[in-house]
């Protein structure tokens, strides 16, 4: 990601030198291994500390909404569509937008990595070669960046940016024989009572923090539902008909625009895969009326509107 | 100092031989890599693998959801109106694992529900039931800054026995009568040999020079609070920040609580939840108005919280212990360590 990094710092250097843009939103390093978070350059000393890494999980468009003026953001694929998104749903303007697309070879988690090793990691250095080269407490394990890229990542058909002012790198072959739907499939031949408890198993360690609505640019809502108190839609402690519902209705609520950038999973400091839940719903509205989240800002997404000719299988 | 020794090979048995007066609480793994502090089944032993739980043991005494009292509101019943306490168990229990830092947050915690002029009743009751038996860090983490703060990987400031583990057994320093008390229960009785207490302080410093994450906030005390909030660098420490409550919620000293009501019906309960300083319905008011409603703001709150208003509070250093917890959970990296750097210079 070396390459990466030296041509991102360029991008942005360049765009603040022109004044082009006031502000470049990227990542920098962190203060522990593997970790790279958001960061706004303002000047060429900021810049410089921008990089790129397999660890930039967290989708950036969440920020521009909050932005006032011209900015410039380093986008993935997943983050290129939710931009899409919110140009579609008037939450920014593309005028005020340079984007530049970042070709994406997959994340991954600082968690999944962590969990694997199992000891205290010092370092952890990746080679050009696929590999992550992760050292600690006197000891080396090497992992191949393919088997532990997020799960996102792993079935991402959109690895290249779809919307773009220019590129920080050559484009990526997208593999031809990518299994997309293999995880919902396998929810879905569960019996009832299975899906269920799978569900529940799934969200039974939550602790109600938000991170996953929170990290999610979809989630933008002023005032979310869990948090309205007059009604109050929802009871507002750890009990489990209480967090099921938050994780249903989120998932709902995002249905046809969540992109599975899956900010929200690699945000969760439970570890929690509540993308298990949005990806269905992705699956369904493919299925269903041939739509995906994030390519066009034309047309209004599968839930928001309805035709006549409209499959009704999903009426239930 | 009283220091007793326990082989390894009895622990088991101790552990289920103090389940006739004590319930027992300690460390366990849970899905994805994550544990927290829970009641132990019988049988089960505490995880001394695991040197920090995802989740503080501040659940014990403050769970993250609790019921204050029920109600009814329907006139046919004789308790209409009436608000009944939960019959709550607050029989003995011993918390078996804690670290020295955890339990240097209970002491923190303890100044916000039990002051001169109130005492929480839900809070306090919990942890007069609990005994805390600590285990010293002797491997700590690389986030693991508690040197600096009124702790350290072998301090005993609110624990009632620290445990060290010496390989074949653990060496028992009784720190209490409470601890005393629950060794007895736990059939724990072997003095110690006599060079326990040299060994103890061996390993002490050992594991102290291991921490190499160090904090200061001595200039933090003399700074002017207004200066410290006016300064530019909240608006960048704050950028990448989500506004999720992770930070607060794995926090051990994070003491910060809502209070709803939940009806259904003519019947109704008020649950004190934990809330978080990092989400903007923390303080909205009836009118709408919410005098805290940036995300800079919700930050800088946070860190002048534990680093400066505490410090002037109470004098008695921050409200951090230096687990390290919210910075190795926190999603985009934000490290108080790097705030209360940039606080202090
Ligand atoms: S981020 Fe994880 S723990 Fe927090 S609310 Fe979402 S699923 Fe629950
Ligand atoms: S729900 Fe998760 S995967 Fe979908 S857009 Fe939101 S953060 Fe991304
Ligand atoms: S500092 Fe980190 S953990 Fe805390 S609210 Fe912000 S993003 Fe969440
Ligand atoms: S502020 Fe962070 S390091 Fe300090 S006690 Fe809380 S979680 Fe631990």
């Amino acid at each position: 990601m070396q390459s990466y990094s030296e041509k991102i710092k360029e991008i942005a250097i360049r765009l603040l030198k022109d004044e082009t843009v006031e502000v470049v939103f990227g990542f920098r390093e962190g203060t522990l291994p593997m970790a790279s978070p958001p960061f706004a350059a303002k000047t060429v000393e900021d810049a410089e500390q921008l990089t790129w890494t397999s660890h930039c999980c967290i989708n950036l468009a969440n920020y521009l909404m909050d932005h006032k003026g011209k900015v410039a953001i380093f986008a993935k694929g997943c983050d290129c569509r939710s931009i899409v998104n919110h140009i579609g749903e008037g939450k920014v303007k593309r005028e005020d937008l340079h984007i530049i697309g970042v070709p994406c070879k997959g994340m991954v988690e600082r968690h999944t990595i962590c969990t694997l090793f199992d000891d205290e990691i010092d370092e952890a250095v990746e080679e050009d070669d696929g590999t992550i080269l992760v050292r600690g407490n006197g000891r080396e394990e090497k992992y191949q960046k393919a088997d532990v890229m997020r799960q996102c990542c792993k079935v991402c058909v959109h690895r290249n940016p779809g919307i773009y002012d220019e590129l920080a790198a050559e484009l990526v072959t997208i593999p031809d024989d990518i299994k997309r739907y293999r995880e919902v499939e396998e929810v879905e031949e569960l019996g009832v009572d299975e899906r269920w408890n799978f569900f529940e198993n799934l969200v039974s360690t939550c602790i109600r923090c938000y991170a996953c609505r929170d990290a999610c640019p979809t989630c933008y809502c002023p005032t979310c539902f869990v948090d309205e108190a007059q009604p109050q839609w929802v009871g507002k402690g750890d009990e489990e008909p209480d967090i099921m519902t938050f994780h249903i209705l989120r998932a709902f609520h995002t249905a046809g625009r969540c992109t599975d950038c899956g900010a929200c999973v690699s945000s969760c400091p439970m570890g929690i895969n509540m993308r298990a839940f949005t990806k269905k719903l992705e699956k369904d509205c493919l299925d269903l009326w041939d739509w995906e989240s994030g390519l066009t800002s034309d047309v209004r997404p599968a839930l928001e509107t309805y035709q006549p000719g409209d499959p009704e299988d999903n009426f239930k | 100092m009283r220091i007793l020794q326990i082989r390894k090979t009895d622990w088991a048995a101790g552990l289920e031989k103090s389940r006739k007066d004590h319930s027992l609480i300690g460390p366990v793994r849970e899905r994805n890599n994550t544990s927290k502090f829970r009641e132990l089944e019988v049988g089960e032993e505490p995880d001394f693998s695991i040197t920090t739980t995802t989740m503080s043991p501040k659940s014990v005494v403050f769970p993250q959801s609790e019921v204050m009292f029920t109600y009814t509101t329907d006139k046919a019943s004789p308790e209409c109106n009436i608000m009944k306490v939960p019959k709550n168990d607050y029989s003995p229990r011993a918390i078996i694992g804690i670290r020295p830092f955890d339990a240097a947050a209970m002491n923190i915690v303890k100044k916000n529900f039990d002051t001169p002029d109130y005492r929480d009743p839900y809070w306090c009751d919990a942890y007069e039931a609990c005994t805390f038996i600590g285990l010293a860090v002797t491997n700590p983490d690389s986030c693991d800054f508690s040197t600096s703060t009124n702790s350290g990987p072998f301090s005993t400031a609110g624990l009632d026995v620290l445990l060290v583990d010496t390989g074949d057994s653990f060496l028992a320093e009784v720190v209490t009568e409470k601890g005393a008390s629950w060794m007895r229960s736990a059939g724990f009785d072997t003095k110690a040999d006599h060079d326990a207490e040299e060994t103890i302080a061996t390993m002490r410093k050992e594991a102290e020079k291991k921490i190499t994450s160090t904090v200061e906030f001595d200039n933090i005390d003399k700074k002017e609070t207004l200066d410290l909030y006016n300064e530019n660098f909240w608006e960048s420490i704050s950028f990448p920040c989500l506004n999720c409550g992770t930070c607060t919620y794995v926090c051990p000293t994070c003491w910060c609580f809502d209070i709803q009501d939940e009806t259904a019906h003519k019947k109704g309960r008020r649950m004190k939840n934990w809330d978080s300083c990092m989400f903007p319905n923390f303080t909205i008011h009836t009118t709408g108005h919410n005098p805290r409603n940036t995300k800079l703001m919700r930050v800088r709150q946070r860190f002048m919280h534990k680093l400066k208003y505490h410090q002037s509070k109470y004098n008695q250093g921050i409200m951090c212990v230096g687990c390290g917890r919210c910075v190795t959970s926190c999603p985009v990296n934000i490290d108080i360590r790097e705030v209360c750097k940039q606080m202090n210079s």
